[in-house]
């Protein structure tokens, strides 16, 4: 149990860090938005499934609603996260902000 | 009548969400009075405020449990396993850099807001696509693509098997 915990945080950190490399490394606000949303996203969902299997070896009822609290978490994790990235990249592209090296554009296209 | 049944229904939801954030806190079944009173106020008041915009747009067809266990089948099989190779690509790039990003846009024929709600959030949670804008009228979906193969995608270009999933899900 505490070995799949362990490797749960890690791969969590793992993507978490890849996130924060992202974020320096990509051009622009759209594809930083891929990094820094999505693949902390992936990291965080681990992170909360470690958070559940130490509540679950923990056991009793405090373990347990920490095993029912993380799961709650990750939904609403899934629920608001894409809301969250969709609305800042529109807002973006409503600002005028045009994607960076972009091949094709068919959002500047229909004019909205 | 109907507005009855629409706060009904929004308060059961509210509460039974109430219940399982606060199960395991006391002596009355798995939860104590004080959670009990409180999470019955709020939901309550969240029912009042919110069930005009809730079940407005055709959300009654959602709540038949066919629906939800499609939905949850589709979270851990195909949905899961899409995003952890969108992601092992995405983290490839962010380490190479190597990117061809565009907005292209395809149509799903997605035709309720449940399904096309549904299939957007998919798209933008799964690293590398990221949807910018859907066309009320038309279900045209924009969404900026990290890896442009093709200008003129058709849906399975982009995300794969959703379209198909989201159509059993909510339509």
């Amino acid at each position: 149990m505490t070995i799949l915990m362990y490797v749960f945080l890690g791969i969590g950190a793992l993507f978490n860090g890849l996130g924060a490399v992202a974020l320096h490394r990509f051009p622009d606000v759209y594809t930083r938005l891929h990094g820094a949303t999505k693949c902390t996203t992936f990291g965080s969902i681990f992170s909360i499934l470690a958070v559940v299997v130490y509540g679950a070896a923990r056991g009793g009822p405090l373990g347990m609603s920490m095993v029912i609290r993380a799961l709650l978490a990750l939904v609403f994790l899934l629920l608001t996260n894409p809301t969250g990235s969709h609305a800042l990249a529109r807002a973006a592209h409503r600002a005028g902000i045009k994607p960076f090296r972009a091949v094709v554009d068919r959002l500047e296209e229909v004019g909205k | 009548m109907r507005r009855v049944a629409e706060v009904a229904a929004t308060f059961a939801l509210a509460f039974l969400v109430y219940l399982i954030l606060t199960a395991f806190s006391g002596e009355v079944g798995l939860w104590s009075w004080e959670e009990l009173i409180g999470g019955a106020a709020l939901s309550f008041l969240v029912a009042l405020a919110s069930s005009r915009l809730l079940w407005e747009r055709g959300g009654w067809r959602l709540l038949n449990p066919v629906r939800f266990a499609t939905f949850l089948v589709y979270l851990v099989g195909p949905f899961l396993l899409a995003m952890a190779k969108a992601n092992l690509d995405v983290a490839y790039r962010v380490i190479t850099g190597r990117i061809n990003p565009g907005i292209v846009r395809f149509n799903p024929g997605l035709k309720t807001d449940a399904g096309r709600t549904l299939l957007a959030n998919s798209i933008t949670l799964t690293p590398g696509t990221l949807t910018l804008e859907v066309d009320d009228a038309t279900g045209d979906f924009y969404v900026h693509w990290i890896n442009v193969s093709n200008v003129d995608p058709k849906p399975e270009d982009v995300c794969g098997s959703f379209p198909k999933w989201a159509r059993v899900v909510a339509e």
